[in-house]
């Protein structure tokens, strides 16, 4: 490998950490956008301590094999949980586009789906 | 499934409406696909894939007074039902459908400003979007000494709430009370402020509520003569303390003794909350040996049973708020009122000091009644709870009255087979002045027979209650006319009071007709 060839890699490096990185922000962001949609509309029912009628379901739904507040799951996917919010579960119902956007619903996913943890 | 339309409406009359809609609220706000329209079923359908669930043909949502001026009138010429929403969540009474297949949702949850909250007189004027949370959190980031008084489901509309006149907990609890002041939409466009709003540039629109000539502001509670774009609540100056004694007695019979006492306590104002008599054989967990002799034994070894466990027949929970002195001044008051029922007990239950720091809220299970709004009540139905409705009889404050409609409404559900104590417990509360209502819960389900079944149920119990003079307070969209058929004294005078009123005000008929079983001119016949 040249000179010329090794600058191109490392350049080619440089740009792809570079987009890496913002990418990474860009989500952070997102998340973080995310999380306060999330903490608006989903956590008075699926957030942790007392009287959470969706940590409660989760709790008698699955036993202990996964966790019971939402916002620690690390299994959600982005189509189950937009079928959630627009159709709804159990007694959670429909949330209609002049509650929660598309764009927002865009956000929560990005907070629940958020890697690293 | 194709959409619905209007009914009477052809289809490019009506895409000339959805246009015309769209000009006035932008694109983006008018939703006319199936994707965007099905998030206005009710998600507690009691029709759950029945041909007669009432399905939206569109939804178009406002987000200033002007533009619902403007779709009424577009509606008006059209003749398109508007089916009102604030927050959509009037969920077990419909949510955010309509009453009427083919309806518009006229959804106002975009206008969701807090227009004013006024600390030193305690009164805030708001949008019809705004939740109880929305001003929890604004009283709580302006660290603001008010408290609000939310329903149980805390995501519910102020104004929505009140205009269906729902209660909550504390002193301020019966929310339609607790208002002052509207904005109201008239079918023609016309905006009309009622109470001291009429006068231009008013100082007391939030203060005094009667203004001046006929006071009109109950027409526009459960009613479709008007659309609410603002209204205005008292709030409560945040007590000093909080604290609930219950009163437990032993004896069936000491139902009587026990509700003159809180019927003295309540109407003299030394309770000032909502209170909830309890059967105690009705709730706490499950025992089968109870469950047995609740089914097969006498009332007295019911008695015996419930002596022996320590627990009372009956209870009654006293919630005070206020200066730590009176309230305990005020309990001592109480408990002398019910001394004389031998074998009373009472009980201290925890007392709060406010603000509340964090590690207390965290404690309290449900804290509503201390003007918290939460979501606890959608537990209800147990972990998978697919919905519910209500059944909810207001009952006069008499022990009389609260054995007399407990047996009446089991022997219904006997009548229909049902075992038992089938029936689920019965909270008898005092969200509202001088009266008990009885909240009977309805489950929902993805089963259509044992949805026709609680129907079936429901529809009995509406009878029975009306052959015993006692009438619902409010009720799920499906059931709206049977409520309404029970208030029939002098031949209906009262509800053809509202349909001349209707005929007047709103001519072409497009304001949720059928909304309480009041219908326009044009679909009377086919409907009352």
């Amino acid at each position: 490998m040249n000179c010329a060839s090794i600058a191109l890699v490392t350049l080619s490096a440089l740009l792809a950490a570079r987009g890496v990185t913002a990418q990474t922000s860009t989500s952070a962001a997102a998340a973080e956008r995310g999380k306060q949609v999330y903490d608006k509309w989903c956590t008075p029912c699926h957030g942790s301590g007392e009287g959470k009628p969706g940590t409660i379901s989760a709790q008698a739904l699955y036993k202990g094999s996964k966790p019971a507040v939402l916002a620690e799951r690390t299994d959600l996917t982005a189509a189950g949980i937009k079928t959630a919010v627009r159709s709804g579960v159990y007694i959670m119902p429909r949330f209609r586009k002049t509650e929660v956007s598309d764009a927002e619903l865009d956000a929560i996913v990005a907070y629940l789906t958020r890697t690293p943890r | 499934m194709a959409r619905p339309l209007p009914p009477g409406v052809s289809r490019p009359d009506f895409s000339q409406a959805l246009s015309q809609f769209a000009s006035v609220v932008g694109k983006e706000w008018v939703f006319s696909s199936d994707e965007d329209v099905d998030l206005y079923r009710d998600s507690y359908s009691p029709f759950w894939h029945e041909d007669e669930e009432r399905i939206p043909a569109a939804a178009v949502a406002p987000d200033r007074v002007e533009q619902v001026q403007q779709i009424v009138r577009i509606a008006g010429k059209y003749k398109i039902p508007l089916w009102t929403i604030s927050t959509g969540k009037n969920l077990g009474y419909g949510g955010s459908a309509p009453n009427i297949t083919g309806s518009v949702v006229l959804d106002l949850k975009r206008m969701n400003r807090i227009l004013e909250v006024n600390e030193k007189n305690h009164y805030a004027l708001v949008e019809p979007g705004v939740s109880y949370f929305d001003l929890y959190r604004h009283i709580q980031e302006k660290r603001l000494k008010l408290w609000i008084d939310p329903p149980d489901p805390g995501w519910g509309s102020l104004i929505g709430n009140a205009l269906e006149r729902g209660g909550g907990y504390t002193p301020m609890r019966d929310h339609f009370d607790a208002h002052c002041g509207m904005e109201v939409v008239l079918a023609n466009g016309d905006v009309v402020r009622t109470g001291m709003g009429a006068l231009p540039n008013a100082k007391t629109w939030q203060q005094y509520k009667y203004g001046f000539g006929p006071y009109l502001d109950g027409m526009f509670s459960q009613s479709n003569f008007g659309v609410v774009t603002k209204m205005g609540f008292w709030l409560l100056p945040e007590p000093e303390a909080y604290f609930s004694g219950t009163v437990s007695v032993p004896k069936h019979d000491d139902i009587h003794a026990l509700v003159d006492g809180l019927a003295h306590v309540l109407n003299s104002g030394v309770v000032q909350g909502t209170t909830s008599v309890l059967n105690t054989a009705s709730f706490g967990p499950p025992d089968p040996e109870l469950a047995r002799i609740r089914v097969g034994s006498s009332t007295g070894d019911l008695e015996r049973y419930l002596a022996q466990k320590g627990l009372g027949y009956w209870t009654v929970d006293l919630p005070f708020y206020g200066p730590a002195k009176v309230i305990a001044a005020q309990w001592e008051y109480a408990k002398e009122r019910f001394a004389a029922i031998p074998g009373v007990q009472f009980r201290d239950g925890a007392i709060y000091r406010f603000p509340l720091n964090e590690s207390d809220l965290a404690k309290i299970p449900n804290p509503v009644p201390l003007g918290i709004p939460s979501l606890t009540t959608f537990a209800i139905g147990g972990p998978f709870s697919q919905g519910h409705m209500w059944f909810s009889p207001i009952i006069p404050m008499t022990g009389d009255a609260v054995i007399e409609a407990t047996k009446v409404f089991e022997q219904v559900y006997k009548d229909l087979g049902n075992p038992a104590g089938a029936l689920p417990g019965l909270p008898i509360w005092s969200f509202f002045a001088r009266a008990f209502v009885i909240i009977y819960f309805f489950p929902v389900e993805h089963d259509i027979e044992r949805n026709r079944r609680s129907r079936e149920i429901f529809r009995r119990l509406v009878k029975v209650a009306a052959d015993h003079g006692w009438g619902e307070y409010r009720t799920h969209t499906a059931f709206m006319d049977d409520i309404a058929s029970a208030y029939s004294y002098n031949n209906r005078a009262l509800w053809r009071l509202h349909e001349t009123l209707k005929d007047a005000l709103d001519p072409n008929g497009i304001l949720a007709p059928g909304k309480n079983g009041v219908w326009p001119r044009r679909l009377r016949k086919a409907n009352a």
